[in-house]
């Protein structure tokens, strides 16, 4: 077992995801769908500029399309150029408070606490 | 038509580490908002994850209590969404290989008998931090000193079948946790928490039905409400011909309701892919076997041992091990009356647990300690006091007057087994009803119950019960 | 001391000796960054306080007898590494205001050893660029022609080092920046092998291929910088704990029978014919040194890019999802909502290449792709390593060209993200199978330098850097200094 049951059982256990046809097509992105990336990375993007960054990003996946030609059905995914276990650490409390610090450079806080535009749930 | 129910549990057990399970941080609860939020809880540039082995073990420990399978390689993922009480834009967990996967648990169902539910998997995960909307105007205050937090999340098999079953398992699972010292229980504050995966399908179908997602239900008594509600809606809304909609819906306690949580759902995607911050972790024989060494005795096997031991009914020896508290507090207070197993059992879930409940405390605020309660069991069996006189010295113990032998020689307590003084009150008693002597003669045997009685009585329930009893009948018989 | 064209070695030497003070090599250098290397625009921020004040204090240290080797010798952090008290910016509008509070495990090292942090040197945004045109601060100048690029991503600490504005400078490679820029401005740069160098406070672009690594002039100088930029590291599981080998007393090895493989894929269309014939030249003289050549094959260098492309991104997506206007960094004015501070925030704070990275693996990431481009990536990936393994078998160092042409100009390339890609076509596998390269100059095409790669096995840097050194005792192209800085 290894990452590559872990991308099988992926594809089997994920039944929330986006539905197939929502990137079809992938050699040329359009502005839609440019928008909807955007959107799951939380990019602003100028709609002037959809565009460039849909041929910029059709580019791109054509060219990574290349990989396709190679077979790899039996090939071990490598996730990681190490291949050797984690080290862990022991359980012990080693941090000090630094809240000072930290917010310092925060961009907006009050009473201790990170600020955000109102969170509605 | 007649519908049958199908759960699944998730539930989320904070770990009982020190430090946070990627960081140095402590995770004690109830700090000033951010000063345990150290730069990798905080996401900050640059820093980077370390796991921690405590947390590790904590984990190792769960399978092994569940029957689990410890995999020697599991790998740890990214769930990548934006939220601002997650700090770094993913939430780092285990996506497809778990640290522990394929146990089950036995729950006790009220008929007597036990249910297995499968246990799926447990995976290590990070907490994220809290949103604050209360106090501000428009904005919300983000607190992460939760973030980081290690937690649990167990699994199990669609395997329940009732919202009773549903708290049943949770509340097994709960023992266990504390059993096994990972996780305090305590669900008022988070520790342990529960989403619950409903749904209803026609008896005696083998397909599942669309299901629904209760978040975050933190008490047994809610986790019963919530499913109990969220199948009648699932119900009706399926007989008036609507479609259970797969969705995520929150518990409203006030109303004893659920609610879908978003209007507007948004199809999620998380992304998920191995974290290449962390290296997969190979939990080896070594730790497994450390692990299991600091295995307690686990509640099936100890209410076995009760059983055994004590002599115990199955049902006394369930209460008793419900908790490792109440075990523990039982198994001492036997051991001070002389391994007399029947009777403390029936004080510790009799007059103590009677006294708690009205005081609202827990077995471990028990003002009666349990050499203390022992103490007293043991003047029961050498029939220095009767059982109903040990109820007042209990009373009194209970209110600080100090041990057993202390209340019954300041109270003047201690039983009378002098047969000549026990004859004396008899006489009396006799002397003074000459009708019921005389109905008791002409073949009223019930009426020794009187007699016994006003023996007690004069005596102020000091006399040794068994004594009166005889040595009434030699007086009236003879 | 006027010879900016000295190195670590010659200056740590002249230390020594007590030709000169810290403090007063300090001041020149500086004076030179403030000076005639103002133009190249090497540099973010230069810390001249700090640096005067650390340059003292490495002579007290020195009066006192507790200097290092390396004590009192100026150098430069790419603004990737955080330091404590000055801003990291990481070429980032995101990070333009941003002052880590802690040091890198790096930059720790180099301050316990006494180096002297003259400040923080220009890059590609995040890292991700291979001309320094995507940073936010402008792009930085090649000192041997400043119409051409440095080369990326650690563009400004190459150039400020081939400028003599400092001997050396820390850099970091993900797919090439620290071999790539160090070939287009003529000097040597080093990746080390993944888990040598702890990325602790090393601002993540991509995690499983970034590695911080040493730029100077020679490879005695890489030596002496690695020696104290490596060593094991708690605070990132991913920092080996083995034991850092003397580097720079193992240099002059013989080469006499060393194996160097010669992988025929990087020797084929693509390659600029002067660059070529340069390592034509290269190999001519590691001939003479006792060398052996044969030829191998990588034979999946051409999809390492591809698969590069897919997996770089897809973990910079990931890794750049802090940058959300909350707890540090940009923040747009006046959100709307949650949201708008979010999308307003990373819109305005990030740049385009880095906007399209961060695209480019939200996709690749998203269901119904994963399979497609990250498991597919990750697939290739354990092709190139079992390429470089098999060579491994048969020959103990890998020889070729650190890119497949000099540097080109500014703005040349700038709209065309996969011509771009291109640039690095040689030095990516390296970081998909995590092993350790080098790039040492080897001559000149149109007055432009041209870099030679060695790559070697894991952990193997002790070889690498041997060989290096060997070919620049035969060799003078690394002392050459570009004319308007000499």
């Amino acid at each position: 077992m290894d990452v590559f049951t872990f991308a099988i059982e992926r594809r089997l256990a994920d039944n929330s995801g986006f539905p197939e046809s929502r990137f079809e097509e992938a050699m040329s992105l359009s502005n839609e769908q440019v928008t909807e990336i955007a959107h799951l990375a939380r990019l602003q993007v100028d709609q002037a500029d959809l565009p460039e960054y849909a041929r910029n990003l059709s580019d791109i996946l054509s060219f990574v399309d290349a990989m396709n030609a190679m077979e790899t059905d039996s090939v071990e995914p490598l996730a990681h150029p190490l291949e050797m276990p984690q080290r862990l650490r022991e359980d012990a409390v080693t941090e000090e408070n630094q809240r000072e610090q930290f917010q310092a450079v925060a961009p907006q806080v009050e009473a201790g606490l990170y600020l955000v535009p109102r969170v509605i749930e | 038509m007649e519908w049958e129910t199908v759960i699944g549990l998730e539930i989320h057990a904070q770990l009982a580490t020190r430090s946070k399970i990627f960081s140095g941080a402590s995770t004690a609860y109830g700090a000033e908002p951010n000063t345990q939020a150290c730069a990798v809880d905080l996401g900050l540039p640059g820093v980077l994850p370390v796991l921690n082995k405590g947390a590790v073990k904590m984990a190792v420990k769960l399978g092994l209590a569940t029957g689990c399978t410890v995999a020697p390689r599991s790998v740890f993922a990214r769930k990548n969404y934006f939220y601002p009480d997650l700090p770094k834009g993913y939430q780092i967990s285990q996506y497809e290989l778990p640290i522990v996967h394929d146990g089950e648990l036995h729950i006790e169902l009220e008929d007597g008998t036990t249910k297995r539910i499968g246990v799926t998997r447990a995976h290590l995960e990070e907490d994220a931090g809290k949103s604050l909307h209360e106090g501000f105007e428009g904005v919300t205050g983000i607190d992460l000193n939760r973030a980081g937090t290690p937690l649990l999340e167990i699994v199990s098999e669609p395997d329940i079948r009732s919202s009773e079953e549903a708290v049943a398992y949770m509340k097994k699972l709960h023992s266990l946790v504390r059993y096994l010292g990972i996780c305090d229980g305590n669900m008022q504050e988070g520790s342990f928490r529960c989403d619950a995966n409903v749904s209803v399908r026609p008896r005696g179908s083998t397909e599942f039905g669309t299901r629904a997602e209760i978040k975050n239900v933190n008490s047994f008594r809610f986790v019963q409400q919530a499913i109990d509600h969220e199948v009648e809606r699932q119900i009706d809304l399926i007989e008036s011909g609507g479609e259970v909609v797969q969705e995520t819906r929150l518990f409203d306690a006030v109303k004893g309701e659920t609610r879908s949580m978003r209007t507007k759902e948004e199809a999620n995607d998380y992304r998920y892919f191995p974290d290449p911050d962390l290296l997969p972790l190979e939990v080896d024989d070594a730790l497994v076997d450390e692990a299991r060494s600091e295995l307690p005795e686990l509640p099936d096997a100890k209410k076995q041992r009760f059983v055994e031991q004590y002599g115990l009914s199955a049902y006394d020896a369930s209460v008793l091990t419900a908790s490792r508290e109440l075990a523990d507090y039982f198994e001492a207070v036997a051991d001070a009356a002389g391994g007399e197993g029947k009777l403390a059992a029936n004080w510790v879930m009799g007059e103590l647990s009677g006294a708690l409940n009205k005081a609202g405390l827990d077995i471990t605020e028990s003002p009666v300690t349990p050499a203390i309660l022992g103490g007293m069991l043991q003047r029961i069996t050498d029939e220095t006091i009767s059982g109903k006189i040990a109820k007042q010295v209990f009373e009194a113990m209970w209110n600080g007057e100090g041990d057993a032998d202390t209340v019954i020689e300041a109270h003047g307590l201690k039983q009378v087994t002098d047969t000549g003084a026990i004859e004396a009150m008899i006489d009396e008693v006799i002397a003074a009803n000459p009708d019921q002597v005389a109905q008791y003669k002409g073949g009223k045997d019930k009426l020794l119950g009187f007699f016994v009685g006003q023996v007690m009585k004069a005596s102020r329930g000091k006399a040794n019960p068994g004594q009166v009893n005889d040595l009434l009948k030699k007086k009236l018989d003879g | 001391m006027s010879e900016t064209s000295k190195t670590v070695a010659e200056l740590a030497a002249g230390l020594k000796a007590g030709e000169y003070s810290s403090e007063e090599l300090t001041r020149d250098r500086l004076a030179r960054i403030r000076g005639a290397g103002a133009e190249l625009n090497a540099f973010v921020t230069v810390t001249d306080e700090q640096a005067l004040a650390a340059a003292r204090a490495a002579d007290q240290r020195r009066q006192a007898g507790g200097a290092g080797p390396l004590t009192g010798v100026p150098m430069a952090h790419k603004d990737i590494f955080c330091t404590r008290g000055v801003r990291t910016s990481c070429g980032s509008r995101m990070l333009d205001n941003f002052e880590a509070p802690y040091d890198a495990h790096v930059v720790e090292r180099f301050n316990d050893a006494g180096l002297v942090c003259l400040g923080k040197t220009n890059m590609d945004e995040f890292a991700m660029g291979s001309s320094n045109e995507t940073s936010f601060y402008g792009p930085v100048k090649n000192p041997w022609d400043t119409a051409a690029v440095p080369g990326g991503s650690s563009g400004g600490s190459a150039a400020a080092v081939a400028a003599g504005l400092v001997p050396a400078a820390t850099g970091t490679d993900t797919g090439g920046s620290i071999r790539q820029p160090a070939a287009l401005c003529g000097i040597t740069g080093l990746k080390p092998t993944y888990g040598r160098v702890s990325r602790y406070g090393m601002i993540a672009f991509a995690s499983s291929l970034d590695q911080g690594g040493p730029m100077a002039r020679t490879a005695e100088d890489c030596a002496l910088l690695l020696e104290g930029m490596a060593g094991f590291d708690a605070r990132d599981s991913t920092s080996v704990e083995s034991p850092v080998p003397r580097y720079s007393e193992a240099l002059n090895g013989d080469l006499t029978g060393l194996k160097v493989g010669l992988p025929k894929e990087y020797f084929g269309e693509g390659l600029d014919g002067d660059v070529a014939r340069v390592i034509d030249e290269a190999i001519a003289e590691y001939r003479k040194l006792g060398v052996e050549f044969r030829e191998i094959s990588l034979a999946n260098t051409e999809l390492a890019v591809p698969a590069y492309y897919v997996i770089a991104p897809a973990e910079c997506s990931s890794n750049l999802s802090r940058f959300d206007g909350v707890r540090f960094g940009y923040r747009c004015d006046a959100p709307q909502d949650l949201e708008d501070l979010y999308k307003r925030s990373r819109g305005e704070g990030f740049g385009p290449e880095v906007k399209r990275r961060i695209m480019v693996g939200t996709y690749a990431l998203s269901a119904g792709y994963f399979d497609a481009y990250y498991l597919k990536a990750q697939k290739m990936r354990r092709l190139i390593k079992d390429d470089f393994m098999s060579a491994f078998d048969e020959v103990d160092l890998i020889l070729g060209p650190t890119s497949p042409t000099v540097a080109f100009n500014i703005g040349e390339r700038a709209d065309d993200p996969v011509k771009m890609y291109l640039s690095d076509i040689y030095t990516i596998a390296v970081n998909l199978a995590g092993l350790p390269g080098i790039s040492v100059p080897a001559g000149f095409s149109a007055g432009r330098p041209v870099g030679l790669q060695l790559i070697g096995n894991y952990f193997d840097e002790g070889r690498l850097l041997n060989a290096a050194h060997r070919y620049q005792q035969v060799t003078d192209w690394h002392t050459r200094a570009p004319e308007a800085f000499a």
